[in-house]
């Protein structure tokens, strides 16, 4: 029983540090700022998500375990909201997205 | 491995240092220093000094960025090019910084317990405070009581520094809200904002309550609330956060904070103690002590929110 939960915690783990690889090469090889807070947005939600996830099987049931959760809660609302929030200032600061607009 | 992080933390500082020092937008150089603050509250993680990183990423990262982000907003967010050669400050720093690194070799090894530092009252700390105050959190009984003139004496200057930024920036009330012209747009900052709003500062409330047992008390918990209703005003304008918590109110409060300080150590010289010798304010002295901690730490947190919103208030409510 603790040999799988430690195989499905180091799974969530190494995700998330996936997730969050992903999201920083994302935010350096973006070409603007909204595709760049897409790249963001997954670093805050499935990357520390699933890293608290993995520590959270980690820490098998304990008061540790019931604060990761609450740390999850507040980061499943307030990541999301945050990047909402900028691109939406981003918009009213009239910046342009980039398009393409070639012929495919 | 512990060292490893310890060089991943600082190498980070040092690179968001040179960052800071390199940028033109003072925009990016606001959440830039949030990011250091943030940096160096993790690295008192890792000393095992939870109180200070508490402290330092509730108002490193978060209130000092809100201020400085108000008064960019005030004045300008480029900086002006440097009308001197960089040569001269930077002999200087070379020199104190050389100084600094020189002044460390004498210094005891991390953790030495034949540290000087270990060797004159702090033993004494650790071994009466089960005893004497009960509290299990050291930092907490060394702060509140066995050192309650030194804190007594921090607030008081949180409170003058509270006067000080108010005689400097003035405060003019306005009817109107003072918001953005598109927030009301932001319906779901506004939602998330109502969502947590309550859940701040019951945090904050259970920071200060619970200083005694983990790391918190009134000086963290006076800066999330404050935080709490911080984020009330961005999203719903400082209009309506006035109406919750007037201005007024807020210029009373940061003196009754102190005052309720004060009144304790009165107290207790009136039940025959010496002035906030906690310990005759109850039957028990442990009980006592715990009285007095937890009033004490009531007065900071309702001095330092108080504080914190005032700078606030005073910097939004100016206008450019």
């Amino acid at each position: 029983m603790d040999s799988v939960l430690d195989v499905l915690s180091w799974i969530c783990l190494s995700g998330g540090a996936i997730f969050l690889l992903v999201g920083a090469i994302g935010v350096l090889r973006f070409p603007d700022f909204y595709t760049r807070l897409h790249a963001v947005s997954v670093c805050d939600t499935m990357g520390a998500g699933l890293v608290l996830v993995g520590l959270m099987l980690q820490g098998g049931l304990s008061l540790v375990t019931v604060k990761l959760l609450l740390m999850f809660y507040f980061m499943i609302f307030t990541g999301p909201t945050a990047v909402h929030a900028l691109a939406q200032a981003a918009l009213q600061g009239k910046l342009e997205p980039v398009v393409d607009d070639r012929e495919p | 491995m512990e060292h490893l992080i310890d060089i991943v933390l600082l190498g980070l500082l040092m690179i968001t240092g040179f960052a800071i020092a390199r940028m033109r937008s003072l925009l990016a150089v606001a959440m830039l220093t949030s990011i250091y603050s943030l940096l160096s509250a993790s690295l008192f993680v890792v000393l095992d000094a939870v109180d200070v990183a508490l402290t330092e990423a509730a108002i490193g990262a978060g209130i000092s960025t809100i201020l400085i982000l108000a008064t960019v907003a005030l004045t300008t967010d480029e900086e002006k090019a440097p009308r001197h050669t960089p040569l001269l400050p930077l002999v200087v720093v070379i020199a104190t910084g050389s100084a600094l690194i020189y002044g460390t070799l004498d210094m005891p090894h991390y953790g030495d317990p034949a540290a000087p530092v270990h060797m004159h009252v702090a033993p004494a700390y650790l071994h009466d405070t089960p005893t004497e105050i009960g509290v299990p959190n050291v930092v907490t009984s060394v702060l509140a009581s066995y050192r309650g003139y030194d804190t007594l004496g921090e607030v008081t200057v949180i409170l003058t520094a509270g006067a000080g930024v108010l005689a400097l920036l003035g405060y003019t009330t306005r009817r109107r809200n003072i918001q953005g012209p598109g927030i009301r747009r932001l319906v779901v900052l506004r939602v998330i904002a109502k969502l947590f709003f309550p859940l701040i500062l019951l945090f904050a409330l259970y920071v200060l309550f619970h200083g005694d047992y983990g790391p918190g008390g009134g000086f963290q918990a006076g800066v999330i609330f404050a935080t709490g209703f911080i984020l009330y005003a961005l999203a719903f304008g400082l209009g309506n956060a006035q109406r919750v918590i007037p201005y007024q109110l807020l210029r009373i409060m940061a003196a009754v904070g102190v005052l309720i300080y004060a009144a304790v150590g009165i107290e207790s010289m009136l039940l025959g103690g010496k002035f906030l010798e906690y310990r005759v304010l109850a039957d028990d002295p442990v009980t006592g002590q715990h009285l007095g901690i937890m009033l004490i730490e009531l007065g900071i947190g309702i001095t330092v929110a108080s504080v914190v919103l005032i700078i606030y208030y005073g910097f939004v409510s100016r206008r450019r």
